[in-house]
């Protein structure tokens, strides 16, 4: 069974919060909520699916079902692929849509890593169980910027990848945020600049990375029928895949990322091409999480990804593939360090022609959004989504 | 046993110990005595890491370790320039045995290493009765 025309994006809503002191999470979860639901045009009383990752507060669904008091749920789905979460979310819902257990989905992310950290609380991630791996890598002390590093350095040297270029994917970002009110990091940066920012862990700079930032995002996804009784521009679901990669026992390769796997499967439900695509939301933790996954994603050929990027490629209007119109995690929001929510909301803001009219992409009927988890120097997520319009 | 880190520095957080498990105690053991083990299949005859009971290739529960030569190449690596005290290395070093794995380039001039570079074996205190097996240009 496809998803292909099975389900559509009715709603959207994006915090503009960027540092929530004095907010809770569980808070935050239910502002944005209330956000989507109001841009659909439906009540929490419609929602008869819920989806949150396991970074929300409590047991997931359980908890945030209670308190956002949503009574009329049959189906909920706590699938937890890191920063990828809520591509995934949208493809199950999709699923769950097609398969007649649903109507009407509700996706939340949430969190406030900037005022947790401001405020002193700790946070505990995932499972009381330590990851099977920690031993053979927690003493070698691993850190989210070193694991990506790892991967640009070897990019570098199988295909002469340079600094130069991936600083292009910082600047193309930087000179889309310049025109959302609600980004962080509005000013618009040279490659010089980002190369001459301070050398975090060799060879990414602080340009590389992205923001961290509170705040969150939601997304509603309803049946057919749904869709048409709503006055919302509809966005259609055409298709969306999965797929981990890790280390392979001990023979890893990190010069690409599952974007290779989830990306032609993506495709081929969708039945359309990469150089059909129009827009891209691409999950921007660092610059190189980009390149590769641009790459593996079939923009270009493997490798020529430094090139592909340089010169302004990414910059609406300017080049081929506009990507992360609205500053994307590099510039404007990594809401809870998960960055596939906000891709999903871009590339629906695109397909509906109301992105910010400096960055939309003129009849921008075909679009990707793409989401990566975990580490791409370790085990990581990569989830692929299509989105288009009716004919 | 290399003399890169001490006790001291263990208890300062420069060392972190593992938290040894029923899975991989044989294999923290013998970092005491200086020798990197490596988790074979006796069904399969792969080599894996990082080490589990069942091999990751065959599903054999007739997993055994056995010692490395403790030699191996940069895979890659990266400097950690900012937000820690201290510059220090992390790499992906290929053993001759190969399995890769993830590991701290020490007693190295940061600036002189490079991608294929050989590496050997260096065992580093964790003042916890086992030692991390680190790397250094050979």
């Amino acid at each position: 069974m496809s998803i292909k025309g099975k389900a559509y994006i009715a709603g959207i809503y994006e915090h503009p919060t960027r540092l929530a002191l004095g907010k809770t999470a569980s808070q935050l979860h239910a502002e944005v909520a209330k956000g989507a639901l109001d841009d659909a045009g439906l009540t929490k009383d419609d929602v008869d699916a819920y989806f949150c990752d396991g970074d929300a507060p409590g047991l997931g669904p359980l908890d945030m079902i209670e308190y956002l008091g949503l009574n009329n749920v049959r189906h909920m789905d706590s699938t937890e692929t890191g920063g990828s979460s809520y591509v995934a979310h949208v493809n199950h819902a999709a699923q769950a849509i097609a398969a007649g257990h649903c109507k009407v989905a509700l996706i939340t992310l949430a969190g406030r890593p900037a005022a947790n950290a401001k405020e002193g609380v700790r946070m505990r991630y995932g499972s009381a169980y330590p990851p099977p791996a920690a031993n053979f890598e927690n003493p070698f002390r691993p850190t989210i910027v070193n694991m990506y590093a790892m991967c640009a350095m070897r990019h570098m040297h199988e295909y002469g990848t340079t600094s130069e270029q991936l600083a292009w994917i910082k600047v193309a970002a930087s000179h889309h945020a310049q025109h959302n009110p609600h980004a962080l990091l509005r000013d618009v940066v040279t490659v010089e600049e980002v190369v001459a920012s301070p050398m975090i862990a060799d060879p990414l700079h602080r340009l590389d990375c992205c923001v961290i930032t509170d705040g969150g995002g939601a997304i509603v996804v309803v049946a057919p029928e749904v869709m048409r009784s709503l006055k919302r521009p509809p966005v259609k679901v055409l298709g969306a895949a999965e797929a981990p990669k890790h280390l392979m026992a001990g023979q890893p390769d990190l010069t690409f990322s599952g974007a290779r796997w989830s990306g032609q499967r993506a495709f081929e439900e969708a039945g359309v091409k990469p150089a059909d695509i129009k827009y891209a939301s691409i999950y921007d933790s660092f610059t190189i999480t980009v390149l590769e996954t641009i790459e593996d994603l079939g923009f270009c050929a493997k490798g020529d990804g430094g090139k592909f990027v340089a010169d302004g490629n990414l910059i609406s209007g300017v080049g081929k593939l506009p990507f992360n119109t609205d500053g994307g995690g590099l510039c404007n929001n990594h809401p809870a360090n998960r960055g596939g929510m906000t891709k999903v909301l871009e590339a629906t803001r695109q397909v509906r022609g109301e992105a910010h009219p400096a960055v939309q992409v003129p009849d921008c009927d075909l679009a990707l959004a793409h989401g990566t988890g975990g580490l791409l120097g370790a085990r990581m997520g990569s989830v692929t989504l299509i989105l288009g319009r009716d004919a | 046993m290399s003399d890169t880190a001490t006790k001291g520095d263990a208890k300062r957080g420069k060392v972190r110990a593992p938290h040894v498990t029923h899975e991989d105690k044989e294999f923290w053991a013998a970092t005491a005595q200086g020798r990197l083990l490596i988790k074979h299949c006796e069904d399969c005859g792969k080599p894996h890491h990082y080490p589990r009971a069942l091999c990751p290739y065959c599903f054999s529960e007739r997993t055994r370790f056995e010692e490395a030569s403790g030699n191996g190449v940069i895979y890659t690596y990266s400097v950690q320039r900012r937000g820690a005290e201290e510059p220090y290395a992390i790499a992906y070093v290929t053993l001759d045995e190969g399995v890769t794995m993830l590991t701290n380039l020490v007693d190295c001039d940061f600036d002189a290493l490079a991608i294929g570079q050989k590496v050997r074996v260096s065992f580093v205190d964790t003042g916890e009765g086992n030692a991390l097996p680190m790397f250094t240009p050979a």
